[in-house]
Formats: structure tokens, C-alpha cells, sequence
């Protein structure tokens, strides 16, 4: 797969913006199926799709809205193709309901959300992390989704390929958070080596419709990841976004099949969260204060961390990548010989909140917030870090 | 036409787990879901490679009543959706079953631009003018004084004309029949099956429970005659309007039969000259 992109491409080392990032790592990641819909910040992985996509044989089109887009993305993903769409945060909101269908009917896609400063139509150029909580719980009703937030271009081709594997692996929707600032920044990134890319079985069955149970009996593995056949291979697979039994048939007002399943979709996902969670850590090991950051805010702090240390304080640094699902367990204990927490933030707080959780009352959670468009400065975090009293 | 009994389409394409259907008595759905299966059978179309797709209502159950691959999705969406799976898989056939509301109301925006790009999917439409599933709503098809729970003292907006919409927008194949004339909706069903792009049939159906209580229109086969007395077949309709007089009938018939290149077909093209 590499050797064919480079030879479209032209070259193996690109010096590109995060969005356009989005873009190779679909190319890829054999992402066979893009629906889009124009919008700051994120059009530019529209624009690279519309490149690249048609070249390779494969489908881009432009939707007439953002739940088009999705919906769309979902229905190329019944047939068994990988699919991605890309938006921000008004968009992110039309889609929310789709999210949820896709995380009901267990249907594989990619969704990159390169944010923006909100409510609302808010700052359309400027960056924010105002989706953080938007991701995890924006559509209706329990569920468990996996999103992740890159730091830089190089990482964010990465983790889209990362997220595509995630996603098929484990049949949910996966979110590549991205902002405004990693979306339109220029890195140089070199196109990896991809290797091992899934190719679901294309063997036609005839087995008896009646018998097959896509949604639980056929579980992968022994795990809680169904078994599932995309259309067209003859197991009459149906598929439904209302609650439904191991067929796939609905089943509205059993409050036994709704647990069931409902459990089962968080579960397949928290049952496995060491190989879903992703981190990185820098000098936690004598640390008593802990900087948590994640995306492009983890720049800034890495570089106040550093200059702490210079100045002798203990202080070390977590970077989530997996923002979610939260891995509860593996922060507290990251966090087990910490007193204060800071937590640097494009929003007014929304990742502090399940920190606070994990932490309770023994250890001081505190917010550096920014708003408005610019990212942190080391020199803000590190003020922080130096106000701290034990 | 077929000569195809009812037993053997039950034993051909029902998925019979799914059975008995939420479908009330009189009710015109299940009716258009048998035109549809004869059609199939009709052209002798591939049920492991069909995929019926629908939104939210009481026609969007039809797809779980197949014994084929299935794809019940989110209220106005289907087309959306239906979009996806040709788009990513040209081999599948791609049936969409809809409603009034679902086509016309929450989902509009989807329909009218699946025509626009001229998708290949064949959308058969039940116009009951009335949201059934959710007790008898005022639907954007519900003819003006009518009453719905919404609309106690009789409906004051003026309702969409689905087919006329489909037809002005530029789909290559609209019909328009009611539940009273089985043999032309097969017939256009086939034909629509038949066409490369977006095909279009609206099925006006009766809703007895809804509808009809709610406007005292007696039973569904009283409001079945009624659907086929307020309609008016194309040709006579041309005819009246040439003569220079004009009539509040619906216009029943085939409205549109015409050759567009499909967006599909058009894509393969265009990537393979970028090649």
C-alpha cells in the first residue's frame, strides 16, 4: 500500500498541515470511501480526498450536509470498505446523532474533528478543545466511543491510520481530535511503512438466515466484538439502530436485551482499554506535581515541564493520546505519589473532570485554562507549575 | 405480471423471525412491500445482492420483514445512507423504503439531492399523509382541512407533491400510484428497478387507524376507493389540461421515464480518465 501512495504522491517526505495529514493516513490506510462537507477548519481534508481519492479508484463526495456525510460514511462501511469524513465543531454536533447509530449498530468509521472555538458558530479559524466531552457524550443515550488526539503532523497521520485499525477491531466509531492550530500547521512527516492492513473475508456463505447471529454468539476471539458479515455476501445481514437481539432484530421493550447490549458496547471496549489506551509519560517517576495535557497543548506544557526541572521542581508530565475512554485505573496509578495536578486546557474544563474523579479529594486538581484562539505559552504553564504549594 | 402465489412470496423472501409485522389492520404497507417482492421476482433479481434500506416509520419495517441484507437507519436519513452503500459497493442493488414524512419532511434535503447527483437507488415512497408511527401527526403530504392529532381543527399549510418535486428536480423515473392499482405499481416498480439512477415511486397508501379515524373516512377499503376516485391517470389529466379545463385530482401514472447517466457510472468514468 505505501509503495503505491509514494508513486502517486511523488515523494516519501512531505511537509504538510495536520489536516492534510488526515489525508495520507486515509490514503493508507486503504480508506476505500470519503463524504465530506466543506468547513473551517477542516475543508483541507475534503480538498486532499478530492486529489487523491478519484486517482486511486476510490470514492470521495461531497454531501449536502454533515449528517449526510456520515450516514453516508456508514452505509460504504456496511459493504465492508474502510470510511472516513472530516468536520468541526458544527459539524461534530449535526453528526451526533449518527455517531450513536454507528456505536449501536457496531459499524466500523473514522470521524476527524479538527476543532474550532465554539458555542456555536464561535471562531470558525481559530483553535480550541472545546469537543472534548462533545465526543464522549454528545449523542443520546450509553455508549463507549474511542478517540484520540494527536500532537503533531507526523502523529496525526499516525494515529488515522491507527484509528482506522482501532475502529475495525473494534466495531465503534474512532474520533482524531485535531484543532484548528495542528490542522493548518506545516511539519515535515515521512509516509510509513504500512503493513498489515485487514482484509475482511469476501467468502459468500449460504448459511440459513434464520441462524446467524451477527451481534453476540459469533464473538470474536471469545471477546465481546461481533462477528459481523458487511452486505452483499448473502447472510441477509440486518442491521438496526433500535435495540436489538443477537439476529439483529429489533427487540424495543425487553429490559434484558437492552442491558445485554447496551453493557456489551461499553464493555468490548473497557474489557480491553490497556490496548486501546495510548500515553506518553516524561519524568513522572520522583514527580509530586503531574502537568496532564493531550493534543497540541502538550507541546507548551512538555517545554514547561522542562524548564520546572531546570528550576528543581519535581514535577512530570502525562500525555494522553487515547483521550477516551479515560483509563481510570492506569491515571491513578500514574498519579499515586502526586499532591497537585495540573491540567492545561483550550476550553474552560472539560478533561478535569474525570481527573478530579480519578484523584479525589487528596490531591489538587488544577485548571490552566485558555480560550480564544492562541495556545498556551511554555511560560504560562510554568507559572502554574511555579505557584504550586504543597 | 406474475402468477406467483402469496404463500410462495412468504417462503421466497420473508424472514418469517420477524413476523407477525407491526403493520395494523388495512393498513396499505404490506401491500406495497408484496408489489416490490414480485417485482423482484418479476426480473429475477439477485435477493443475496439487494440491500433494502430505510429511515424511521411504519414503512421503514418493511426492510426487516426481507429475508436479505437489511440497513434500518435514522428518521430521514435512509437515502443518506443508501448513498454510502451504492457509492462504496455499484453491485448492490439499492432499494430505499420511505415515507411520507421520512421523505418529505425530516429527510427533504437528502431526497432532493440524491436526485440532484442522479444516485442509482430505487426509492419507493408510502405516502399515507400522516405520521403513523408516532400516533397520527400532521405530515408535511397532508392535504390542506385535514385533521391530525396536530392538527385538531384541520391542516392550514399546504402540503408537498413528492412525485411533482422528484420530477422537477430531474429524477430519470417517477410513478405515482395508490395501493388500489397493484398491477401498475408492479409494473412501474419494475421499471424503476430497471433504471440506472434515481428512480422514484410514490405509493399513495391508506393509514385506517390514523388518517382515516381521524377524518372519518370509514374503513380501508372505503378510503382505498376514496384514493382511487381522488386520483387522476396522467394521460386523462393531459388530456383536460389540452381541453383547458383543470381538476384538484392527484395525478397518478407514470410521470417521468427518461435516460440520465447515474453519478456511479459517471465517477468510474471520471477516475478512470484521471488514470
Amino acid at each position: 500500500m505505501t509503495n503505491e501512495i509514494i508513486r502517486l504522491v511523488g515523494k516519501k517526505d512531505l511537509f504538510i498541515q495536520g489536516d492534510e495529514a488526515t489525508v495520507y493516513g486515509a490514503l493508507l490506510a486503504d480508506c476505500k470511501f470519503f463524504a465530506g462537507y466543506p468547513i473551517t477548519p477542516a475543508t483541507e481534508v475534503a480538498e486532499g480526498m478530492a486529489i487523491w481519492m478519484p486517482k486511486l479508484g476510490r470514492v470521495c463526495v461531497q454531501m449536502e450536509d454533515e449528517i449526510a456525510s456520515i450516514a453516508a460514511v456508514i452505509g460504504a462501511s456496511c459493504t465492508g470498505v474502510r470510511a472516513m469524513t472530516a468536520t468541526s465543531g458544527p459539524g461534530f454536533s449535526l453528526m451526533q446523532e449518527c455517531i450513536g447509530y454507528a456505536c449501536m449498530a457496531e459499524t466500523p468509521c473514522v470521524i476527524v474533528n479538527v476543532q474550532r472555538g465554539g458555542p456555536s458558530t464561535g471562531q470558525p479559524t481559530e483553535a480550541a478543545q472545546g469537543d472534548i466531552m462533545q465526543t464522549m457524550w454528545g449523542t443520546h443515550g450509553d455508549h463507549q466511543i474511542i478517540a484520540l488526539a494527536p500532537k503533531s503532523v507526523q502523529e496525526t497521520l499516525d494515529l488515522t491510520i491507527e484509528a482506522f485499525n482501532l475502529s475495525d477491531d473494534y466495531r465503534v466509531p474512532v474520533v482524531v481530535l485535531l484543532d484548528a492550530e495542528l490542522g493548518h500547521m506545516r511539519e515535515k512527516v515521512v509516509l510509513p511503512e504500512v503493513k498489515n492492513i485487514k482484509v475482511e473475508e469476501k467468502i459468500k456463505s449460504n448459511i440459513e438466515s434464520d441462524n446467524f447471529k451477527p451481534y453476540r454468539k459469533h464473538f470474536k476471539k471469545s471477546s465481546k466484538i461481533p462477528n459481523f458479515k458487511h452486505f452483499g455476501l448473502g447472510y441477509k445481514t440486518y442491521i438496526t439502530g433500535l435495540t436489538h437481539d443477537e439476529r439483529g432484530f429489533p427487540v424495543t421493550t425487553s429490559a434484558e436485551v437492552h442491558e445485554d447490549l447496551v453493557t456489551r458496547l461499553i464493555d468490548k471496549i473497557l474489557d480491553d482499554i490497556d490496548n486501546v489506551w495510548y500515553y506518553e509519560d516524561y519524568l513522572i517517576d520522583d514527580a509530586e506535581i503531574m502537568v496532564i495535557s493531550y493534543g497540541i497543548t502538550s507541546r507548551p506544557a512538555a517545554s514547561a515541564v522542562k524548564m520546572a526541572r531546570e528550576k528543581g521542581i519535581k514535577v512530570g508530565h502525562i500525555r494522553l493520546i487515547t483521550i477516551w475512554p479515560f483509563n481510570y485505573e492506569k491515571i491513578k496509578e500514574l498519579l499515586k505519589n502526586v499532591h497537585t495536578v495540573i491540567v492545561p486546557e483550550m476550553n474552560l474544563g472539560q478533561m478535569i473532570h474525570p481527573i478530579r474523579e480519578v484523584v479525589g479529594k487528596d490531591v489538587k486538581v488544577i485548571l490552566a485554562p485558555r480560550i480564544g484562539g492562541a495556545i498556551h505559552s511554555p511560560k504560562e504553564i510554568f507559572k502554574y507549575i511555579g505557584e504550586v504549594k504543597p | 405480471m406474475s402468477f406467483i402465489s402469496n404463500k410462495k412470496i412468504i417462503e421466497k423472501y420473508l424472514r418469517k423471525g420477524m413476523f407477525p409485522t407491526i403493520f395494523c389492520t388495512g393498513c396499505g404497507i404490506g401491500g406495497v412491500m408484496n408489489f416490490t417482492l414480485r417485482a423482484i421476482y418479476d426480473l429475477n433479481i439477485d435477493i443475496d445482492t439487494t440491500v433494502f434500506v430505510s429511515g424511521i416509520g411504519c414503512s421503514s419495517r418493511v426492510p426487516g420483514y426481507i429475508d436479505s441484507d437489511g440497513l434500518h437507519t435514522l428518521h430521514g436519513r435512509a437515502i443518506a445512507y443508501a448513498t454510502g452503500v451504492k457509492l462504496a459497493n455499484p453491485n448492490l442493488n439499492v432499494i430505499v423504503f420511505t415515507g411520507d414524512g421520512d421523505c418529505g419532511a425530516i429527510g427533504g434535503n437528502h431526497f432532493l439531492h440524491a436526485i440532484r447527483r442522479n444516485v442509482d437507488l430505487t426509492v419507493i415512497s408510502i405516502n399515507n399523509f400522516i405520521y403513523g408511527m408516532t400516533g397520527g401527526q400532521v405530515a408535511p403530504t397532508t392535504p390542506i382541512k385535514s385533521k391530525t392529532s396536530t392538527t385538531p381543527y384541520g391542516n392550514i399549510e399546504y402540503p408537498f407533491d413528492l412525485s411533482i418535486l422528484a420530477k422537477v428536480i430531474g429524477a430519470p423515473y417517477v410513478a405515482r400510484w395508490t395501493t388500489a392499482h397493484p398491477g401498475q405499481c408492479i409494473s412501474s416498480i419494475k421499471n424503476a428497478l430497471q433504471k440506472p439512477g434515481f428512480s422514484f415511486v410514490e405509493v399513495l397508501s391508506p393509514c385506517p387507524t390514523f388518517y382515516g379515524r381521524l377524518n372519518k373516512m370509514g374503513t380501508a377499503l372505503d378510503m382505498t376507493k376514496h384514493l382511487k376516485e381522488s386520483t387522476i391517470n396522467v394521460k386523462l389529466y393531459e388530456k383536460i389540461l389540452a381541453e383547458g379545463n383543470t381538476t384538484d385530482k392527484m395525478v397518478i401514472g407514470e410521470l417521468v421515464n427518461t435516460d440520465k447517466e447515474d453519478f456511479g457510472t459517471k465517477y468510474k468514468r471520471f477516475c478512470g480518465e484521471l488514470k
